[in-house]
């Protein structure tokens, strides 16, 4: 018989891991990298799958890294799976942006403000030309240091807030919901849309925020503010009654001042968009403080027609790793289906074989 | 057994989570209850309401099954069974009749089932009206108020266009004369085996966040018409392997010259058969 039944998955699934792990380590002849060099050296990509997988580990995330090739929704998804079993101990107290020490701080709505302009690591002003002493590598001339001068760095909003300029920031009086515990329903409050944003994928998020700035759902955004920098996390334990450090984040924040809004008994106001970050990661917090506020249309009396305003729409499909399992599912095996499909053609055509016993003539094609 | 991680992999608390929405589930049958899914190991899209529907009902002494396009030996059911042969542990089989739990991706076995057994279905879409409107929210209104035109529309678009319904698998069902459910994509031929089945039927969709169920002797429709009625469809040949004319067949192209072999769809069912020939 010419056809032989499929067996042996098995051994076939334990061959396919085996290849992939000697591809993972590529030519031999070349010194396998280590997780501490991608985690020093290819931080933005460990930056990405902290914030795409949801959990703020610089060494596990490098492994992550390592492990997917380079592949970063992988490594996210290798993390959300780690994530998923480890139990919660306690919830941080809110972490407090204000007192950051800041390796970064610039406002797009203000020539010069109290804690001053810091340009800090930003690839913003480079060339894009490739640099081929990169090739050899080597250390580079050491960057001149200033001292800190340790003077607070208010944020932008508060400065505009003072003169009730802009909205105020939302109050922190219920306990956030949690997406990853409970089922998300629409609609669905700020807390949880800002927590799906935050671990949404980053091209979804640019893409989004994009179609807002070019007109679907225009929002009228200023960078009232980005800072990047450590900030410490803390947690009260209740049998302490006070909070206790427990560690440090890098965290990129991003304050949109977006066009006012306002009524008769509200005077006009700025209203505010937000985007944070694990690491450093520009881009993401600014296309998320963009998408943020557009989807706060419906909150503030906008009308919702674009995409980015819909928040049932970009909720359900900014996750990445739901919908590369979902698209990628389409590769496992569907021909039960399909052949319910052939056969559902097959009657068709052949019921109506005797009035069309060809090819439709171009009349029938719906043209005159 | 893989150390380090609770039995069936999800810890009790989780588990004990996804009972109570398979148990409101049981109460309100075809009903989808969202339930807080987690992050499995294994990619949504791939078996992970399945997946977190078995690890809730397995108990150590469940011998499972594990098919995907009604064969055990398809590389995800591989992957599943192997899954829970190191997280928990238990039996498993190939042989639906020695299986207490089977959990399933597109097919119901041919073997009616029985009272003593449980079939955990993956769903990929568990929203029956998803593809005629795609806001939940909106079909959630649909559901409560059991608003279910629209689907006897495109019902009748179909026989209007086609001259017969052209969904050939996922065909809705009324499950209990109330709820409108998908019975995942099984082909339709597979409908009847829903109704009135002995077995507990449990569904489970991971990325969509939503269990569903049909309980034992619990009635399911597939939608039709008075003058149109439901009819199943299958190749119309015998099976090349044991003979059988009254199962799901496989399609198997055999050379570029439109060679063709029909089989069995359920390898268990034609294992059994070709045994019983074998022995006679």
């Amino acid at each position: 018989m010419a056809y032989v039944a499929v067996k042996g998955g098995e051994r076939a699934i334990d061959n396919a891991h085996a290849w992939l792990a000697e591809a993972r380590r590529g030519d031999a002849s070349v010194a396998e990298i280590g997780v501490d060099q991608i985690a020093s050296q290819l931080g933005r990509a460990v930056d990405r799958a902290m914030a795409e997988g949801s959990i703020y580990d610089r060494e596990l995330a490098a492994l992550a890294v390592k492990q997917a090739q380079g592949d970063l929704i992988e490594a996210a998804f290798l993390l959300r799976a780690y994530r998923t079993t480890l139990p919660r101990f306690a919830a941080s107290v809110p972490v407090d942006t204000v007192n950051m020490r800041p390796l970064r701080r610039i406002s797009a709505v203000f020539k010069d403000l109290p804690g001053g302009q810091v340009l800090g690591p930003t690839t913003d002003y480079t060339h894009r030309l490739l640099d081929f002493a990169l090739v050899d590598g080597g250390m580079p001339p050491a960057a001149a240091q200033a001292a800190p001068d340790g003077a607070p760095v208010p944020r932008v909003h508060d400065i505009l807030g003072h003169e009730g300029l802009i909205e105020p920031d939302g109050t922190a009086d219920a306990e956030p919901g949690d997406l990853t515990r409970q089922p998300l329903s629409f609609p669905a409050d700020r807390d949880l849309r800002l927590q799906a944003l935050a671990r949404g994928d980053e091209g979804f998020l640019l893409s989004l925020g994009y179609s807002t700035q070019r007109g679907y759902g225009h929002t009228h955004p200023f960078v009232g503010e980005i800072r990047m920098g450590e900030v410490a996390v803390e947690i009260e334990p209740p049998e302490l009654g006070f909070a206790i450090e427990i560690g440090d984040l890098v965290l990129t924040e991003c304050q949109m001042v977006n066009q006012f809004g306002g009524s008769k008994t509200t005077p006009a106001q700025f209203t505010r968009g937000y985007g944070l970050a694990f690491g450093q990661g520009e881009r993401r917090a600014m296309a998320m403080a963009l998408v943020d506020r557009s989807l706060r249309a419906g909150e503030l009396g906008e009308d919702a027609t674009a995409p980015g305003q819909d928040v049932e729409f970009v909720l359900s499909h900014c996750d990445n790793i739901e919908a590369t399992g979902f698209v990628e599912h389409l590769k496992l095996p569907h021909y039960v289906d399909f052949q319910s499909e052939l056969e559902t053609l097959r009657r068709i055509r052949a019921d109506a074989a005797p009035a069309h016993p060809g090819p439709l003539p171009q009349g029938e094609r719906g043209q005159t | 057994m893989t150390q380090g991680y609770n039995f069936a992999y999800l810890d009790e608390q989780t588990k004990r989570m996804i009972r109570r929405a398979l148990l409101k589930a049981v109460a309100i049958p075809g009903h989808q209850v969202p339930f807080g899914s987690r992050e499995m190991p294994l990619p949504y899209g791939w078996g992970t309401g399945g997946i977190q529907v078995t690890a809730a009902v397995l108990g150590a002494d469940d011998v499972l099954k594990v098919i995907d396009q009604g064969a055990d030996d398809t590389t995800n059911a591989v992957s599943i069974r192997r899954f829970f042969a190191r997280t928990a542990g238990v039996r498993t089989t190939t042989r639906t009749a020695e299986a207490t739990v089977i959990q399933t991706r597109h097919r119901i076995p041919e073997v009616p089932l029985r009272d003593d057994q449980i079939l955990v279905y993956q769903v990929p879409l568990p929203e029956p009206l998803a593809k005629l409107e795609p806001s939940r929210t909106e079909t959630r209104r649909m559901h409560a108020l059991a608003d279910y035109g629209a689907m006897h529309v495109k019902l009748y678009e179909d026989i209007t266009r086609y001259g017969h319904v052209s969904i050939s698998y996922d065909y809705p069902v009324l499950v209990n004369g109330r709820h409108l459910m998908s019975p995942s994509p099984i082909p339709a031929f597979d409908n009847p085996k829903l109704h009135m089945s002995a077995a507990l039927q449990l569904f489970g969709a991971g990325r969509e966040k939503r269990i569903y169920a049909i309980p034992p002797w619990t009635s399911v429709k597939s939608l039709d018409f008075e003058d149109h009625p439901f009819r199943t469809t299958r190749a119309p040949h015998a099976c090349g392997l044991c003979g059988a004319t009254d199962s799901y067949l496989d399609e198997v192209v055999t050379d570029d010259r439109g060679g063709r072999l029909f089989c069995c769809s359920d390898t268990d069912y034609c294992e059994g058969r070709r045994q019983a020939l074998a022995a006679e």
